[in-house]
């Protein structure tokens, strides 16, 4: 972020705010390259999708709490807790211990992620260049990619994604990942319903 | 640009994206078709920020052995595959990535 132009307080209050780092590296990316806020904010919006899937596949799991709970757990809900708690109670939705589980996984999560901001604040600027260290940011998605890919279907969707993508790269306004993600989809429940094999 | 505009816009619509379904009332049901649709949603949006990284250079298609990010890619796919640690999948990368650097 400090590399993008955003100084460091407003940095640190887009981390605590948006809390999604897959959209503040793209956000990042934008600004540097000067691109109207609002394109920004679409950008974003676009990265973030998968919030929504997040957001639907955990309800079951706090029906009928109280609504102060699940703000909290809207604003916590991110994609390694996430990942995890469906590891775990995805199977056994009525399990016990479920809400500790996963204020268990979202503090130190949180901690770690605002304290890795912050020092990378501090520090970024100081880095060799020589070392790459950009390429990380890559190599983070797909380590959060993989684990998603279970049965074809899956596999469809994301190759279809990133062919999409890379060929529609030139497409302003950063329309060519919104693209790459209905394409997707439709590979996904195309492949679906022709391979029959249910996602994993 | 006013940067604190965008983050209060990107405050906005994230909180409002992970809220969405958590606060729907209880007996709402989602549709089947709706549901599908959104489980492919991770897969294709994280390819589609990654793979353009892995295959472009300078905005051309880049398959040849000079893209070292796309050899260091392979690798760190494949280590990701294999292991699932997302630690040892950046680190893979970074290491493939240089020793490509190097190699050709």
């Amino acid at each position: 972020m400090a590399a993008g132009g955003i100084p460091p307080l407003q940095a640190m209050a887009m981390s605590v705010l948006v809390y999604a780092g897959a959209s503040m590296l793209a956000a990042t990316q934008l600004i540097a390259e000067g691109a109207p806020a609002l394109v920004v904010v679409m950008a974003a919006f676009v990265v973030n999708l998968r919030l929504f899937m997040y957001s639907a596949s955990i309800r079951p799991f706090f029906a009928g709490q109280p609504l102060g709970r699940k703000l909290l757990v809207s604003y916590a809900l991110v994609d390694n807790p996430y990942a995890l708690f469906m590891q775990r109670f995805g199977t056994h939705p009525d399990a016990p211990g479920k809400f500790d589980y996963f204020y268990g996984l979202s503090i130190p999560t949180w901690l770690c992620w605002q304290a890795a901001v912050g020092a990378g604040l501090l520090l970024g600027g100081q880095l060799p260049a020589a070392w790459k260290l950009e390429f990380a940011a890559p190599l983070a998605f797909i380590a959060m990619t993989i684990p998603f890919l279970r049965g074809r279907p899956m596999v469809a969707a994301a190759v279809s994604a990133g062919v999409t993508a890379v060929l529609a790269h030139g497409l302003p306004l950063r329309l060519g990942l919104a693209l790459a993600a209905v394409a997707g989809i439709a590979a996904g429940m195309l492949a679906e319903k022709h391979l029959g094999a249910k996602p994993g | 640009m006013n940067l604190w505009l965008v983050i209060l816009g990107m405050t906005a619509l994230t909180f409002s994206q992970r809220a969405s379904f958590l606060l729907l009332p209880e007996r709402v049901q989602l549709p089947e078709f709706l549901k599908s649709a959104l489980r492919y949603v991770p897969a294709a949006v994280l390819t589609a920020i990654w793979a353009p990284e892995l295959l472009l250079q300078k905005g051309v298609l880049a398959l040849a052995l000079e893209n070292e990010r796309l050899l260091a890619g392979m690798v760190a796919i494949a280590v990701a595959w294999r292991f699932r640690l997302t630690l040892g999948t950046i680190t893979a990368g970074l290491v493939a990535l240089h020793f490509f650097d190097w190699l050709f």
